[in-house]
């Protein structure tokens, strides 16, 4: 590693611009940098910019590079609302992705689809690069706060003219007792609360030296924010499931490890009645009819007993009991159930009357319930009726064989054979909604419908997060970074008495220049010097005043 | 010098490798995100016990020494009626092999699966998970999805869709102690 030896005999690093000793720039780049960026790392080496050998370091490098972050943040922002073109997966029907984007938007879909902008969340490369740039977040970091510390822990109070004279705020005075100007000085800094330190000849004060750890802190809130977002894909800390149950029903739980069971007590939707809160819905329920006002299912919650395995019956213990809102969730156990779907009157039973079909007198009558069918129905008098088969959600018919597509009743249909005392073998009857066939010939006996009952489905979402905790501490160490870095700057000011008795002052913030004035000008006012100018703000002026009497010049001609 | 920069490279290699390690992990997860939960090739089999049609508990664990070919289904799904006359055909030559079918029907009635069974001539036991219990124990998506687990109660292959009678047969012989 090469070595830069100062005027002043200081040994400093290869990369560094600003003399660890005595302040001196170290080379011409430098020089001819501003000295704002000069100063942002205090001068300092940047880590990666020391060396560049092994491929390692060529990674390094890469990732430490600010500018490579930024196109990786670009590129991700990019990305993401290209992802918001078409709808993402979710919310399309499940299982239909490959078909769905190019039936719909053509080429484009198709495309969309290829590239996995469908599910962007999930496609690997989209992963790829948030990666990269938490890469890049901490391996910049870490090459910038390093040296940064260094320097600002190491840092000399005395430093070269040539230093001072390279700040933004720099005076030269000829004082007669510059000791005397130091002491009046440094008697209104620690009224300022200066941090103070005086070396012979030299002083220097800083305040909120900690406002320049908040990029820092702020990635490292980024980072725990990241590590959150991973963690979800650890089993046991995320669940999200959905599970249907109907009123009645007592299901397993999907994702609590068969230790839970539900049962539901029944669904309920409520509306806002007209008048009821004539202000607020009146207008509303006239425009737009019924309003929701409450979605819940009661509901019990088991347990199941220590040490049983799937499937066995065993003993399940209530844990509790109560309703399930929107928004309002039943929670136990880290588990949280929530209420997010509904299906409204499915086939839970239908009656029919055996009736003779010429006297249209009805002989007896009986209930199917679909979740549970029996093989045959006695009616009194020596009638009964057998069911053969039973097609819940009956479709049609495929070479003679009538066929059902789900085991949902969403249109429920029988095989049955009716027995009487005139038919001892039975009548065979293909019966569904509105639909009553008599495949081997005329039959003497029908079955006529005679009621339905319906019952409600739930759909829940049962929901487990033991991230969400690491996600609100990063969110909050992230904001902790944001105040600390834009609500403090750290201000600095050096003094010092030259061989030849002049007294030198340079001041330096990283942002609110204002603030230092001010400061400053509170600093001098009691040495009846002027504060130390502020060389970017007076040339400004100097321009200002300029273009104003040129201004003044062009409105005195008109 | 030298000791400060090898100091530094190991540093490098080790932050460099962590984030690596985090990366890829991250992509396996999600790119394997739908079998994350799915019992896999390898796992043991949890165990479970049902009811068979006629009254019977079947437990797994019970079948230990045996070849066990678990069977998730419903009467509704066309591939499963498709592929049970085949494993009723390889049921006749291998039990005696000491492979044991367990047809696990899925939150259907005791007179569908009953239906069912008779008309296929079913041999082997039919249980019924009405709670859908061992359907979640093993996190089984679409019907119908086949396990082979091996005589020591492990899972050697999980196939989800229709069989052919030769892939029965094979998995079969897979599974036999």
């Amino acid at each position: 590693m090469n070595e830069i030896t100062c005027k002043c005999g200081h040994v400093n690093p290869e990369g560094t611009e600003l003399c660890l000793s005595c302040g001196r720039t170290l080379s011409k780049d430098a020089e001819n940098r501003k000295t704002a960026d000069v100063m942002r790392y205090e001068g300092m080496a940047r880590r990666s910019q020391t060396y560049n050998l092994s491929i390692i370091d060529k990674i390094w490098n890469f990732f430490s590079s600010v500018k490579v972050g930024v196109w990786l943040i670009v590129t991700t922002l990019i990305a993401s609302s290209l992802g918001t073109i078409f709808p993402q997966a979710l919310f399309i029907p499940q299982g239909t992705e490959n078909v769905y984007y190019e039936e719909r938007y053509g080429i484009a879909g198709k495309i969309y689809y290829v590239l996995g902008f469908h599910d962007l969340y999930s496609s690997w490369w989209y992963l790829l690069l948030i990666g990269a740039i938490g890469t890049s977040i901490i391996i910049a970091s870490l090459d910038r706060v390093i040296p940064l510390y260094k320097a600002l822990k190491h840092q000399r109070i005395n430093r070269h003219e040539s230093f001072m004279k390279r700040q933004r705020v720099f005076s030269d005075y000829s004082v007669e007792s510059p000791e005397k100007t130091i002491a009046q000085i440094r008697e209104r800094l620690e009224k300022k609360r200066y941090r103070i330190r005086e070396e012979k000849d030299h002083l220097l004060a800083e305040k909120g030296r900690f406002s320049r750890w908040g990029p820092y802190i702020n990635h490292i809130g980024l980072i725990i924010f990241l590590i959150g977002g991973m963690l979800r894909f650890v089993p046991g800390m995320y669940v999200d499931e959905n599970m249907w149950i109907r009123e009645g029903e007592t299901m397993a739980i999907p994702g609590t490890g068969q230790e839970y069971f539900l049962k539901s007590d029944g669904f309920t939707v409520e509306t806002y009645e007209q008048g009821e809160d004539p202000e607020v819905f009146n207008n509303t329920i006239e425009r737009e009819g019924a309003i929701a006002k409450n979605y819940q299912t009661d509901a019990h919650l088991y347990q199941r007993e220590q040490g049983s395995i799937a499937g066995q019956q065993g003993e399940l213990v209530e844990v509790q009991n109560g309703a399930i809102q929107v928004n309002q969730p039943l929670k136990f156990d880290q588990f949280a159930l929530y209420q997010v779907d509904f299906r409204q009157d499915e086939y839970l039973s239908m009656s029919f009357n055996m009736t003779n079909k010429a006297s249209e007198e009805s002989v007896g009558s009986f209930t199917i319930r679909f979740d549970e069918p029996q093989k045959v129905y006695e009616l009194e008098n020596g009638y009964s009726v057998e069911l053969t088969e039973y097609f819940p959600d009956f479709s049609g018919f495929e070479d003679g064989e009538p066929q059902s597509v789900s085991p949902i009743p969403n249109n429920p249909a029988f095989l049955v054979r009716l027995f009487s005392p005139e038919k001892p073998d039975g009548e065979v009857a293909f019966i569904g909604i509105q639909r009553n066939v008599e495949p081997l010939g005329e039959n003497d006996y029908a079955l006529e419908f005679a009621g339905v009952e319906t019952r409600d489905v739930s759909g829940l979402t049962v929901r487990k997060d033991l991230t969400l905790w690491i996600l609100g501490l990063g969110g909050a160490v992230f904001m902790i970074g944001v105040v600390q870095g834009a609500y403090w700057n750290h201000r600095r000011l050096w003094l010092k008495k030259t061989a030849d008795g002049r007294l030198l002052a340079a001041g330096h913030t990283n942002k609110n220049w204002f603030g230092l004035r001010k400061d400053l000008e509170y600093v001098f006012d009691s040495t009846g010097l002027e504060k130390p100018v502020d060389h970017q703000e007076e040339n400004l002026n100097r321009n200002t005043s300029a273009d104003a009497k040129e201004e003044n010049n062009r409105d005195s001609t008109s | 010098m030298s000791k400060r920069k090898k100091k530094r490279l190991l540093i490098r290699v080790s932050i460099l490798t962590v984030l690596i390690a985090a990366v890829v992990y991250t992509l396996y997860s999600t790119l394997t995100d739908d079998d994350r939960m799915l019992v896999k090739a390898g796992d043991a089999a949890p165990d479970f016990e049902l009811t068979d049609l006629d009254g019977n508990a079947h437990r797994l664990s019970d079948y230990k020494g045996q070849g066990v070919f678990l069977n998730f289904w419903g009467t509704w799904c066309k591939p499963c009626e498709k592929e049970m006359p085949y494993m009723e055909n390889q049921y006749q030559v291998y039990k005696d092999e000491g492979v044991q079918i367990l047809a696990v029907n899925v939150g259907e009635s005791e007179f569908q699966v009953n239906n069912f069974a008779n008309e296929y001539n079913l041999s082997f036991p039919v249980v019924r998970d009405a709670q859908k219990d061992v359907m979640y124990a093993y996190a089984i998506g679409p019907l119908p999805t086949t396990l082979l687990i091996n005589p020591e109660g492990e899972v050697v292959k999980v196939v989800k869709g229709e069989m052919t009678e030769e892939m029965v047969a094979e998995y079969m012989e897979m599974i036999k102690p």
